[in-house]
């Protein structure tokens, strides 16, 4: 079917860190190196309301999904497996017993279609992705997700972490305090925060604000809101006397814990002397973030850059992306060194791919 | 694709609308606020007024609570420098609600100017040597200054939060004693003498944990190595002064041991 001299290189990439379980098509353009999105499907664990997702469930969920979504992504590209260069999995950073049973399937299409492996960093995965969408050249990375809260920029081969949370990530603070509220985990409770945040704004609850140079913690707000949370259901009034709904804690919470993101972002900025900015990671689809990181920037005459939620929310296609930009540099993960990690830092890649 | 940087023009906080001999000149823009050298206060005498602007994105509420705690956090260490004897400037006004901080305006150099002049052209690849470190340059003396400095204020229970050699000011001394004979020679060591002051505590905390200060002296370290690369090894002195100063110091250099291996790097969590 291709009869162009050059063939363009596809590559399959295979997520399931947290939740998502997703599986990409992408192919780059043997000429401009031009990433082309062929398929990008996801299939999302979500438990009930007042609980989070268990490694140990969140892994059969991948497990039981793997070959329908896998199937899926290939028919909606319209790609039979022999046209494929390789396959991409995450190696990490993510929870342990999801990982594995994405990293052991993606090991099984290695072998059945006898293509090489590439274990890609997530964090990579999620700014060469946000990179290639949006086009923005150089920024600072704002990456903010269930599991991960980093400012990041890039400097000699390595994506280096400037600030970062100290103790949960931002997401992972929405996330259990929509378990608090036990609102819908459906399609994802950092969605349903926010549209419950729309409503709030009548007061703004004092929550604490704690921000150390370009780092950040979250825990002790996550605990105030907590016991706010709770005085309101036991139908008491707030500290100064005020009522305030379950909106308004939504409000008062995003309102906070932005404020220190976009204040960590800017502090980076100011630092490396850039003015663009780009945001991903599954938090970075809310608008409310956009919006106020877009009002930061404007006042530094700069942009941001943001994407919607096929690419903000952990998806497949941004592992084939970075996994074929590293594989393209001649890089390659051998079978039996084809582990996961748990922990896995985005400034230990080698970025051999930029300049 | 970006759009350019167009020339932000700023608008004046509101108490340098007013009156005063000599129009306001913004020194210093950062992340944080603006600093304005300004004759306002007193007339004869030039202050520095450090502004934190509203910023936009935060809610107002929000946005007045934390530029009032933290124009007031920095006058509070400031003030408590000054009466313990740690060589920072004075406050002379405040309006934490309105945002600004008027402090001594100090008429000097950063300390890393100071150095850079010290160190003049010498290439990259000749850093100080062993021979060198032990050497009682003027350069050196000014390691130990800074070492006494950092020490004072540990002392009095105050963590600046972000020391460097550019939050460090020289103010010179008064002129006769460093006249040397050559002139270049005089120059240079004119260059990195002067009392070291020093500035930017918009970052400070208090604390009298080894491990905060330890911390403090880490950044500082890193900053000065990333700064300076060619006279890294003259930071030694600093921890020497910084001994000399401050009786609590060989708990926190032990602690500095810790600090260093960790970094401040985390292993992460997905």
């Amino acid at each position: 079917m291709d009869t162009t001299k050059k063939k363009r290189r596809i590559a399959l990439g295979c997520e399931g860190s947290a939740n998502k379980l997703g599986i990409g098509i992408i192919a780059h353009d043997p000429e401009t190196n031009e990433p082309t999105v062929l398929s990008n499907v996801r299939h999302t664990f979500v438990s009930p309301p007042g609980t989070g997702f268990l490694p140990k469930d969140t892994a059969q969920h991948h497990r039981a999904f793997f070959v329908r979504v896998a199937k899926q992504a290939l028919a909606n590209a319209g790609v039979r497996p022999s046209e494929l260069d390789c396959i991409c999995y995450t190696r990490g950073p993510g929870m342990g017993a999801p990982l594995t049973s994405v990293a052991v399937a993606a090991r099984t299409l290695a072998l059945l279609w006898d293509k090489e492996l590439v274990g890609v960093n997530h964090c990579v995965g999620h700014i060469e992705m946000g990179r290639a969408i949006t086009g923005a050249a150089n920024p600072v990375v704002l990456y903010v997700s269930g599991g991960n809260t980093q400012v990041i920029a890039y400097a000699e081969q390595r994506y280096r972490i400037f600030g970062e949370a100290l103790d949960i990530a931002v997401g992972n603070c929405l996330d259990r305090f929509a378990r608090t509220l036990e609102i819908s985990n459906d399609p994802a409770p950092g969605y349903n925060i926010e549209q419950l945040a729309k409503k709030g704004g009548r007061v703004l609850l004092d929550l604490p604000y704690a921000v150390k140079g370009m780092d950040c913690s979250f825990s002790g707000i996550l605990t105030r809101a907590d016991e706010l949370a709770a005085m309101m259901k036991a139908g008491g009034k707030g500290p100064d006397g005020e009522t305030f709904t379950q909106a308004d804690l939504c409000f008062s919470l995003q309102e906070t814990v932005f404020a220190m993101l976009v204040e960590i972002t800017e502090r980076a900025m100011a630092h490396v002397g850039s003015n663009q900015v780009l945001i991903v990671g599954g938090v970075g689809c809310n608008e409310r973030l956009q919006e106020m990181m877009g009002a930061m920037a404007a006042e530094r005459g700069g942009s941001v850059y943001a994407t919607d939620e096929r690419f903000c929310i952990d998806n497949g296609i941004m592992i084939a992306h970075a996994g074929l930009l590293a594989y393209e540099t001649g890089f390659k993960t051998p079978l039996e060194e084809s582990t996961c990690t748990q922990r896995f830092r985005t400034d230990e890649v080698f970025v051999k791919w930029r300049k | 694709m970006a759009a350019h940087a167009a020339p932000v023009e700023f608008a004046l906080p509101q108490v340098l609308t007013y009156p005063a001999p000599t129009p306001p000149i913004l020194v210093a823009q950062g992340a944080e606020g603006r600093l304005y050298k300004t004759t306002y206060i007193t007339p004869s005498l030039p202050c520095a007024l450090k502004y934190r602007s509203p910023k936009q994105y935060r809610h107002p509420i929000l946005d007045a609570r934390l530029t009032k705690a933290r124009i007031q956090a920095e006058a509070k260490v400031l003030d408590r420098c000054c009466r313990e004897g740690v060589p920072v400037p004075a406050v002379y006004a405040l309006d934490a609600t309105a945002g600004w901080l008027a402090m001594e305006w100090v008429d000097g150099v950063p300390v890393r100017q100071g150095i850079n002049v010290w160190l003049g052209d010498r290439p990259e690849d000749d850093a100080i040597s062993d021979a060198e470190v032990a050497d009682e340059t003027p350069l050196v003396d000014l390691m130990k200054r800074i070492g006494d400095a950092v020490g004072a204020l540990h002392r009095t229970g105050v963590i600046h939060g972000d020391l460097t050699t550019s939050n460090m000011m020289l103010l010179p001394w008064a002129d006769g004693q460093s006249n040397g004979a050559s002139s270049e020679d005089g120059e240079k060591k004119k260059a990195v003498g002067g009392d070291v002051i020093l500035i930017d505590f918009g970052l400070a905390t208090q604390s009298v944990t080894d491990e905060d200060r330890a911390v403090d002296l880490y950044v500082l370290e890193r900053a000065f190595a990333s700064t300076h690369p060619r006279a890294e090894r003259l930071f030694t002195h600093v921890l020497e002064a910084y001994k000399q100063t401050f009786k609590k110091a060989p708990s926190v250099i032990r602690k500095l041991e810790d600090v260093r291996m960790r970094g401040r790097k985390k292993s992460m969590l997905g």
